[in-house]
């Protein structure tokens, strides 16, 4: 079965059985690598992006319920200005070591401000926990969401 | 939140900028292909294989290319810790350029070019936090090395003495300070100029310092924020197929029926490959290869560890603690101290078995042709894995070649082939590049884990409640004898007893042996912070115990047996003063403190708890303070101390790998379960300023974390936990 999903802005045809995860859709079939595979049950986050402006796990989403959505990934995040303040704050800040979880952190926080454009730190808390870093970088993670929120809107 | 005193600079101190370097150092120079320059520098001591006379220009650690690009080549891999920013601020500190004029590549498996100097590695391995002990000096001989070769060139061109010169960001100028040359355009002739003796290069004092002891930040960040770095997981080759990977959930086990056409009727599926131990499924895309992979409903002979359990696991332990052990180390007499001692205290430690479960999970990429074969893997050890894929096709091992690639979070688990070497057997079977990636279940379920630990330790303490005996036997499996056996010796497993061999207090008639005892059905392997990760935790909880017996306080306790080792006892004293030791606690709170020497530096931290009515245990503050010798870069010895803290303390509370029926009982994030951001304390590092040789950061706060916290639950509940995780008891 053929799907036509509307990727970073761009319209893409895969041909997959529709109850394929998203998220290797975007890997192995349309070689977009940034997204990445770290639990495929929704428990870690690494696989997030957006759909609609909604922070989604990509892992459980099958590729026959995106429809006409728009599907944002890592690699096109930045052309918001907000991905790009939130991308410059992770930067600021250091926040990055082995780097395999960022990009889902990177997704959850640009949807976060998004909708909450000065994010509590409980409601950072809601909106990163389901983003797992065995690394250890939490903290510079919550002061990097602070940082973006500070950043000027256009 | 990081603090290093500024003003206190560090002072160079002898044993670390005069050492004389051996006669034999080799330091090699030839222009690259391209008309660059390219420097290698070897020292015997570093290997037991021999530099080939003509490697240096291919594989040399740095090259300068005509445009003026300086290529770092990096012996270590990068898996979170930094190490291709600080090694690239010591080459470029000495080489006198910018840190953005260095692009960093891997490095290609070669003991005799990129093996680890530092005496219990000696090969291409990143592990025991130390990549900068070992490759310190080398590189920034490396860079200086180069810069006086460029130096020479041109003051050769303008007929000055080269001593007279100065380097500004990779231009030279002379000493008039009004004609300069860049580094791009002396290549050619710096090329033919005569490599300077080893010992003859005068490294920079630390006040000449320009980026050492700063904090740039990483280098390889800007694509680590965009999706753009290559891990592992992320190679994609020209008609590669996935794979998706089922291994006999019971180790021994084998594949006994497997419903093949069900698993080649799903789209997209190509081929089943059945080798010993599991099943691969292989299609276009991991989506068909794990339908395919349901689809083939395998059916397992679970062979001779069925009934393997965590329980008859610990009993077996717990039997075999009962000794003897190897003598670890024997001073005094304990028997007698011990039984002339006016108090006695006895206590049991366990520590369970443990999964490193990185975020990227375990994958590798493999070619298997005819005579050779191509491997893409993010490897802690390219060199034993290119031996063992060798070994495992009967083929020369320079026909196996190995891409390393960004690692996604190591912590020791890819220390070790075995997720390569069953992609090779998988591999064999297909016709073209196949990528295997393993699920977080099968990561899970078969790792290769932290050893269970049994201990037993024992203290005399006089009247006064000082210590004047000290016994502590370490009981559990040897990693080392299993996977170094050269360096297991006489029985002894250094590592197992690394911790608790040396603490860092004044112990008097100590006794420390080890009872190897390798547990049926599971294969153990290093996790970060390894020996030290348990044993600190052993150690610094008894003494916690031995400061209540006396009726002291534990910092108290703990200086009084540190007078002899004053860099232990400064950052006790520094971690005590910023986390306001003795200020009064509301009830239901405590603090606990740890002391720890390893990998080359001391820390102190100290864990702020809190228990609810449930008695549920929440860390609210860690304070760090970090002796590392030379900081070379505060911002990452900040990230490494989060970084280990968080990983350590995931573990304390609630990190349990058991068995049941053969089968590890976690599976994924839902049943062993990572710490989230909501958990997170918060981590406060300080810095102690040293100019002592750099020790390694990347595990130490792994280690200390635990016995921290739990000393902190004694302080605020009475109640002592001698067996982790936390939550389970
Ligand atoms: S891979 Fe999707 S949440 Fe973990
Ligand atoms: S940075 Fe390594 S898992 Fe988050």
């Amino acid at each position: 079965m053929t799907y036509a999903l509307k990727i970073n802005g761009t319209r893409q045809t895969v041909d997959v059985d529709g109850d394929t995860p998203l998220l290797w859709v975007l890997r192995d079939v349309l070689k977009m690598t940034g997204t990445k595979f770290g639990c495929g049950v929704a428990l870690c986050g690494a696989c997030t992006v957006h759909i609609d402006g909604v922070a989604t796990r990509s892992c459980i989403t099958t590729v026959d319920s995106v429809g006409d959505s728009s599907v944002t990934t890592i690699e096109a995040v930045g052309r918001t200005d907000l991905g790009r303040r939130v991308q410059e704050a992770w930067l600021d800040l250091d926040v990055v070591q082995c780097g395999y979880c960022q990009s889902g952190q990177i997704m959850s926080a640009a949807a976060l401000l998004a909708s909450t454009p000065h994010p509590t730190d409980a409601e950072i808390n809601d909106a990163m926990s389901g983003n797992v870093c065995r690394c250890g970088t939490y903290n510079r993670i919550r002061d990097a969401i602070k940082r973006a929120a500070e950043g000027k809107q256009p | 939140m990081i603090e290093l005193d500024a003003e206190r600079l560090p002072r160079p101190v002898a044993s670390c900028y005069s050492k004389k370097l051996s006669r034999r150092s080799l330091l090699k120079v030839g222009a690259t292909a391209a008309g660059g320059l390219a420097l290698a520098v070897a020292l015997p001591s570093w290997s037991n294989a021999a530099v080939k006379e003509n490697d240096p220009a291919l594989n040399a650690f740095v090259r300068i290319e005509p445009n003026g690009r300086v290529h770092l080549t990096i012996p270590s891999i990068e898996m979170g810790q930094g190490i291709y920013t600080a090694m690239s601020m010591l080459l470029a500190e000495e080489l006198e350029v910018d840190l953005d004029a260095v692009t960093v590549e891997h490095a290609p498996p070669n003991d005799a070019l990129y093996a680890n100097p530092i005496p219990i590695l000696r090969q291409q391995t990143t592990g025991a936090s130390a990549s900068i002990r070992g490759f310190w000096r080398p590189l920034r001989l490396a860079g200086a090395a180069a810069r006086l070769m460029l130096v020479a060139a041109a003051a050769k061109q303008w007929n000055v003495a080269a001593s007279a010169c100065s380097v500004r960001s990779g231009v030279v100028l002379d000493p008039s300070g009004t004609k300069s040359l860049a580094y791009r355009d002396l290549l050619r002739s710096a090329a033919s100029q005569k490599a300077p003796a080893p010992d003859q290069i005068k490294l920079k004092p630390p006040e000449q310092f320009k980026l050492i002891g700063k904090s740039p930040k990483r280098i390889e960040a800007a694509d680590k924020v965009s999706g753009r770095t290559q891990f592992g997981i992320d190679v994609i080759l020209p008609g590669m197929k996935v794979a998706a990977l089922a291994i006999s959930p019971v180790m021994g086990g084998r594949p006994k029926d497997v419903n093949k056409a069900a698993a080649l009727a799903t789209k997209g599926v190509r081929q089943v490959v059945t080798i010993d131990q599991a099943v691969a499924v292989v299609a276009d895309h991991m989506g068909a290869a794990k339908k395919g992979l349901t689809a083939a409903t395998i059916a397992w002979d679970d062979g001779p560890n069925a009934s393997v359990d965590s329980k008859m696991l610990v009993e077996q332990l717990k039997r075999a603690s009962e000794g003897p052990g190897v003598v670890a180390r024997n001073e005094g007499h304990f028997e007698e101290a011990f039984s002339g001692a006016t108090r006695r205290i006895e206590a049991t430690y366990e520590l369970p078995f443990l999964a490193h479960a990185a975020m990227e999970p375990m994958n590798c990429t493999v070619h298997v042709r005819k005579n050779s074969c191509e491997i893409w893997v993010g490897t802690q050890i390219p060199t034993v894995t290119q031996a063992a894929v060798a070994a495992l096709l009967g083929i020369p091992q320079d026909a196996v070649v190995i891409h390393n690639q960004y690692i996604g979070g190591g912590f020791g688990r890819r220390l070790e082939p075995d997720g390569t070497l069953l992609a090779v057997q998988i591999g064999k079977q297909v016709d073209g590049p196949v990528k295997v990636i393993w699920s977080r279940e099968e990561d899970i379920q078969h790792d290769i884990y932290r050893p269970y630990y049994y201990d037993r330790i024992s203290a005399g303490l006089d009247a006064a409640g000082q210590p004047v005996a000290w016994d502590h036997r370490v009981c559990g499996s040897s990693i080392i004898a299993r996977a170094v056996p050269a360096l297991f010796k006489n029985g002894l497993d250094f590592d197992a007893v690394e911790g608790a061999a040396e603490p860092p207090y004044a112990l008097s008639n100590i006794l420390v042996d080890y009872v190897r005892a390798e547990p049926p059905g599971v294969t153990t392997g290093f996790w970060r912070g390894v020996g030290p990760a348990h044993n600190v935790f052993v150690v610094e909880s008894f003494i916690d115990e031995l400061a209540a017996a006396a009726g002291k306080d534990p910092v108290e306790y703990r200086r009084n047996l540190l007078g002899h080792n004053p860099r232990a006892l400064a950052v006790l004293n520094l971690a005590a003063e910023k986390a306001g030791w003795g200020k009064p606690m509301p009830a239901g709170k405590g603090r606990g403190v740890a002391v720890q020497f390893a990998f080359g530096s001391y820390l102190s931290l100290v864990a702020e708890v809190a228990l609810d009515e449930k008695s549920t245990v929440k860390v609210e503050r860690v304070v760090c303070a970090v002796d590392c010798g030379l900081p070379v870069n505060p911002l990452m010895i900040d990230a490494q101390v989060q970084s280990g803290t968080i990983f350590g303390l995931t573990a304390a509370l609630r990190g349990a790998i058991t068995f049941k029926d053969g089968r590890v009982e976690q599976s994924n994030f839902d049943t062993y379960l990572p710490m989230r951001i909501e958990e997170t304390p918060r981590i406060e590092t300080y810095i102690v300023p040293s100019a002592a040789e750099p020790g390694g950061l990347g595990e130490a706060a792994t280690a200390i974390v635990a016995p921290a916290v739990t000393n902190a639950i004694f302080a605020a509940a009475r109640r002592r936990i001698r067996r982790l995780p936390i939550e389970s008891t």
